[in-house]
């Protein structure tokens, strides 16, 4: 991490990196990589593509070794906490013919993991079913999805799939939320209302939330703080601290201004393009989005 | 024999199973139906039917090596089938991500490499095979009791594995990213799904022939999906459907004395066909109904 801090953490961290490299297909990605997330904060993690923030989050759980340097995340070695976590891979859409429930989509959060058979038994397991259906009610009512969870997922649209995979990724009752860009795709009005959604979730249930997006804008009126990763390094702090002309030129190491449009938005021009791909794990920031059935 | 339909419907079953081989057939289609159509409804939900046309073809040169070899039909499909899937399961990514385009490539070249190598067995051996047609098209009428008993221990281990890796699998079908993250072991589920999918598809193509497995693996699958989006409620459907589509197709072909697969396809491709017609006045109503109607079926409209 460079000049710039951010808040106090106080407490245990939610997570905790120190001095993290990753390589991989022998790039280096990013070095030198500190990090300090206290528990109920909301962190948005920025940069152009190919700069390694979904790779962030799988380092962060445990489906990518570090190179060199040290993570933890809920106090355990990345990876050890993951049913604590939840999480919303990268572009996923489900496409019209999926005939699937929402709701199913969401129960899968729960069970998909749970190996045997779904039967209607007596006593303990019919306790356990009941229990499983109202976290799922709970989930689904928590991000406002209820009038539409029963349709098949595929004709949901866009705005309502991406509510009811925050809810998959909630049903769990995690501690964390890793969500790696849950505005693409999405209208503006639709990434202000998922972005208030997750403070919401944030705020009132302590959860610690990593959020990755391309565009700081819709999350500025809710976020703590940003991560910012470009040019193989990474700077933390608020949004004023970190999206100055003078932090970005540091990161990319080329002049880099920031304007501020009169609403308040903020503009990053001159902005280089990625370098090269560093590697064929990262094919798919540029590739076509994963569709779902 | 000289049956005849009534409008009786205790007297037409009793004329149905008055013959031993009638009985056989019966019991071998309902086991197959049962069996096909719960495996058919994951192979359709994930986007494998292709697969499956392909490996039925498989048992075409499994038969011809079977009887060159002198062993008995079944335990040629069922090696020949199986083996298929594993060739398939390999060539296309090897448990890796998925990769359609390549998938699609592999078993179009597998089902090309099928009917060659069935056509060349069948021209060395040359004759007592049970005829071609048979072979293409099926040929339950003369089903063995222990045949029954084959396919109905093949039906058990299959349906077992489903129900034991049912969940994951579906969340690996549905929702892969998540399924990987969670450290569902997807590419196994996926080698696994492909060779339950071999044994289901060479025990059909015994009774509908190869060529006709669509009517009892791909029909009731499909019907079901265009009926329901629940899961429980789809493969409840399923098994319903199929068993329906081997029942009335094997008492007409009885009665009538025509081919019980043309019997099996026709009310396969009938019913395909109403589901679809079902689906699409009802939302074609929703959609003329306009905004109101639209909120009425649950939609917050934010697209």
């Amino acid at each position: 991490m460079s000049a710039v801090t951010g808040a106090v953490v106080d407490g245990e961290p939610a997570i905790e990196l120190r001095d993290a490299s990753l390589r991989l297909g022998g790039h280096t990605i990013w070095s030198g990589v500190d990090l300090l997330v206290g528990a109920g904060e909301f962190v948005a993690i920025l940069g152009p593509n190919g700069a390694g923030k979904s790779t962030l989050l799988e380092v962060l759980l445990g489906l990518l070794e570090l190179a060199r340097g040290e993570v933890a995340v809920l106090g355990a070695p990345a990876g050890a906490g993951n049913e604590r976590i939840g999480y919303l891979p990268q572009r996923r859409v489900f496409d019209a013919s999926t005939r699937v429930r929402g709701i199913d989509v969401v129960r899968l959060g729960l069970d998909g993991r749970r190996w045997g058979m779904p039967l209607p038994l007596a006593g303990r397991l019919r306790a356990r079913a009941r229990s499983d259906r109202e976290r799922v009610a709970r989930a689904i009512e928590q991000v406002g999805a209820s009038s539409y969870a029963g349709r098949p997922i595929g004709e949901c649209s866009g705005g309502e799939q991406q509510r009811l995979l925050i809810a998959q990724a909630l049903v769990q009752s995690p501690r964390m939320l890793i969500l790696d860009e849950p505005l693409d795709g999405l209208d503006l009005p639709n990434q202000a209302g998922v972005a208030a959604l997750v403070q919401g979730i944030c705020r009132t249930h302590g959860v610690t939330v990593l959020l990755v997006a391309h565009d700081v804008n819709p999350l500025l009126p809710y976020v703590d703080r940003v991560l910012y990763l470009a040019g193989g390094h990474a700077a933390m702090g608020t949004p004023e601290q970190v999206i100055t002309s003078e932090t970005l030129s540091g990161l990319y190491g080329a002049p880099v201004e920031v304007l501020k449009a009169r609403d308040g938005r903020l503009v990053v021009v001159g902005e280089p393009e990625a370098p090269h791909q560093h590697g064929p794990r990262h094919g798919h920031e540029h590739g076509p989005r994963h569709v779902l059935r | 024999m000289n049956p005849h339909l009534t409008w009786n419907l205790v007297a037409d079953v009793r004329q149905l199973v008055e013959y031993r081989f009638m009985v056989n057939a019966l019991l071998a289609a309902s086991v197959v139906a049962v069996m096909a159509a719960v495996v058919g409804w994951f192979m359709v939900l994930r986007l494998q039917t292709f697969a499956g046309h392909t490996l039925s073809m498989m048992s075409f040169p499994g038969a011809a090596a079977a009887a060159l070899v002198g062993l008995p039909l079944a335990a040629g499909y069922f090696a020949f089938c199986t083996a298929g899937a594993l060739v398939i399961a390999g060539a296309a990514g090897g448990g890796g991500r998925r990769a359609p385009a390549q998938e699609s490539a592999v078993i179009g070249t597998v089902g090309a490499v099928a009917l060659a190598l069935g056509f060349l067995g069948l021209s060395v051996y040359g004759g007592v095979l049970e005829s071609l047609e048979s072979l293409l098209f099926g040929s339950i009428l003369g089903v063995t009791r222990g045949q029954v008993l084959t396919l109905a221990i093949v039906a058990v281990c299959v349906l077992s594995l489903l129900a034991l890796a049912g969940r994951p699998l579906l969340f690996a079908s549905i929702d892969e990213p998540l399924a990987r993250a969670r450290r569902v072991p997807v590419g196994s589920l996926s080698i696994a799904f492909l060779l339950v999918l071999g044994l289901a598809v060479a025990a059909t193509a015994q009774i509908t022939g190869v060529l006709l497995v669509f009517a009892l693996l791909v029909a009731p699958a499909g019907i079901a999906r265009e009926l329901t989006p629940r899961i429980g409620a789809g493969l409840a459907l399923s098994v319903l459907l199929g068993l329906v589509i081997a029942w009335v197709g094997l008492g007409l072909s009885y009665f009538t004395n025509h081919s019980p697969g043309f019997y099996v396809s026709t009310i396969a491709i009938v019913l395909y066909a109403g589901a679809r017609l079902t689906r699409g006045l009802s939302t074609a109503r929703a959609r003329r109904g306009g905004p109101d109607a639209r909120e009425a079926l649950g939609g917050a409209t934010d697209r």
